[in-house]
């Protein structure tokens, strides 16, 4: 069944979207990622254009933000406090992704840019994950006991100065950090369209040591209004929010999500890493083959000032 | 009874009377007229390209040329004009990135023909040149009249050729039939991504080669209810539909886990 995109300006099918953003939410809940760096690539795969796919990749992740965060807050697993502070930074850097989206749409650079945040980041964070999960692996099959963090192991970001207590992630650490990671992701979230999940988690772990049982409500928190300021400055400064598209992958993506949560609670931690770490690369390794392969058309056209 | 009838005879023969020296004197050329059975087209949320049909006659055709077929007609269906940008990749350190680029004015987004037959058929290719007919002949004005020709010819070459692979430009050989002596019937594609604004349809005739005559009507091809209005509301009140679409994300969100919940 086609379907007409009013902004994309293009005849879809209907149940690709659905598959796909069902495929997407299955993923992001069994992972606990919001699911936006796949869907960005595979809607421009599908031939969407790049900045429509961005913009309604922001949206699309606000629907299973909020599906995750409900369920975080029932269990009282979310840091509000650690939340508004990289949301504070998030309103920054997102600002400044949008500035830089328009600059390099002009330029006619906002695709490869694009391409290569996406191989360089999905390359870089699955590939260290793949290294730790399979480490992890490793050692358990070993029979090893897993090392224990220690508690009071600081590294040079816990001596910066304008330091904060948020409680509910047992945390005294300095503002600037956390602002800083907030606007990095900000700013990824308006270039790529995607909250930033997969790499606010691990930043969150390995640089903040916050206690993982928080980490992917309090990140789930502040992506949902990191993606909606992004939404919103997308749909009126650039006019590229799709709804029917963002709704058909929301659709999928809600249901999709809670089969998913449930699939991942029968795997372990080490193998659901290592699995995500998988997908992760293959999504860079797609990417990186399109910008080095020669293209089938040199050519490219594009509308000036018209999208 | 007779008078009534002697009388429409006689009408008959004043009339003939006075047609035949004026065409002795004056003889009559050949006109064309096209209509459009609608002035608008709607694109629906199944669009998937269609096909659009023109019909219109010819004014007093030579009854000796048309049968023996040396009229020819084209009929062009032009879409809006807009700005266009072309850029070519090149390939630095390995990856392919958009180097140089061509921008253009006034580019028809849409350019579709029909003709009784091949084009090269038809006229010679200088006729169309200064007609400006046909996908290759159209004439695309470089916005910077500074870059090398050379350079201006690639980039509009490839600019035709994209626009001709998407389907945008595109030419229907044998679309133009006669339905009678004077009246014809014309085809031309719209492609699933027809741009929305108005097109204008034009049709020439040709008679032996020669270009007679020009007609032109507009068509009006704009998005259906639904989806014209989310297009008016994203680009007339976008911070309003930026506001309904976060709002429509939180409320799936919630209730899609409200129904699937698995916890």
């Amino acid at each position: 069944m086609g379907i007409y995109l009013p902004i994309a300006e293009i005849s879809v099918n209907v149940f690709v979207l659905l598959a796909m953003g069902a495929a997407v939410g299955f993923l992001s809940g069994m992972f606990g990622v919001g699911g936006g760096f796949l869907i960005t690539p595979l809607l421009i795969f599908y031939n969407i254009p790049p900045a429509i796919a961005v913009a309604t990749g922001a949206n699309q992740v606000i629907a299973s933000s909020v599906s995750g965060v409900l369920s975080h807050m029932k269990r009282g697993t979310l840091d509000f406090k650690l939340g508004g502070v990289l949301l504070a930074g998030g309103i920054v850097g997102s600002t400044g992704g949008i500035y830089v989206f328009a600059f390099l749409r002009r330029l006619g650079q906002l695709d490869l840019f694009i391409s290569l945040l996406y191989v360089v980041l999905l390359g870089t964070v699955g590939g260290l994950m793949l290294v730790e999960s399979v480490n992890a692996l490793r050692a358990t099959r070993g029979g090893a006991a897993p090392v224990l963090k220690r508690s009071g192991q600081h590294n040079w970001i816990h001596r910066l100065p304008l330091k904060m207590r948020f409680r509910a992630s047992k945390l005294f650490v300095s503002v600037i950090p956390v602002l800083g990671l907030g606007a990095g992701i900000g700013f990824l979230s308006s270039i790529m369209g995607v909250g930033g999940g997969f790499i606010m988690v691990p930043a969150l772990i390995y640089l903040l040591k916050v206690p993982t049982n928080v980490v992917i409500g309090t990140s789930l928190f502040q992506i949902i209004f990191t993606s909606a300021y992004t939404t919103l400055v997308h749909a009126t400064t650039n006019q590229t929010v799709d709804v029917v598209l963002a709704f058909l992958l929301m659709a999928g993506g809600v249901a999709g999500a809670q089969y998913g949560a449930k699939a991942g609670q029968r795997l372990r931690g080490e193998q659901l890493r290592a699995l995500l770490a998988l997908l992760v690369l293959a999504v860079a390794i797609r990417l990186a083959i399109d910008l080095f392969v020669t293209p089938p058309n040199l050519y490219s056209l594009s509308g000036a000032g018209l999208n | 009874m007779g008078c009534p009838k002697a009388l429409s005879t006689l009408i008959m023969l004043c009339l003939l009377a006075a047609a035949v020296p004026s065409r002795a004197q004056v003889p009559l050329t050949e006109g064309i007229q096209i209509g459009l059975s609608t002035d608008n087209v709607s694109i629906t949320a199944g669009f998937s390209g269609a096909d659009l049909t023109i019909f219109g006659s010819l004014e007093n055709p030579d009854p000796l040329v048309a049968r023996q077929g040396r009229y020819d007609v084209i009929v062009v269906l032009e879409g809006p004009p807009r700005p266009v940008v072309v850029r070519r990749k090149d390939r630095v350190l390995g990856v392919w990135i958009n180097l140089d680029s061509e921008a253009f004015e006034n580019v028809p987004m849409s350019y579709s023909v029909a003709t009784t037959r091949p084009l090269q058929d038809i006229t010679d290719p200088n006729s169309y040149r200064q007609l400006s007919l046909g996908a290759s002949n159209l004439y695309m004005q470089p916005a910077d009249a500074g870059d090398s020709p050379a350079t201006i010819e690639e980039f509009t070459a490839a600019l035709r050729e994209r626009k001709a692979a998407t389907g945008l430009y595109s030419e229907n050989v044998g679309g133009v039939q006669f339905l009678s002596q004077n009246l014809f019937r014309a085809t031309v594609r719209l492609a699933p991504n027809v741009p929305v604004g108005t097109h204008k349809a034009r049709a020439f005739l040709f008679k032996s080669g020669l270009f007679i005559k020009e007609s032109s009507a507009q068509l009006e091809i704009r998005k259906s209810g639904f989806e014209q209005s989310i297009f008016r509301v994203a680009h007339n009140y976008s911070f309003l539909y930026g506001i309904f679409a976060i709002s429509l994300a939180m409320l799936t969100g919630w209730l899609g886990r409200l129904v699937f919940r698995k916890d």
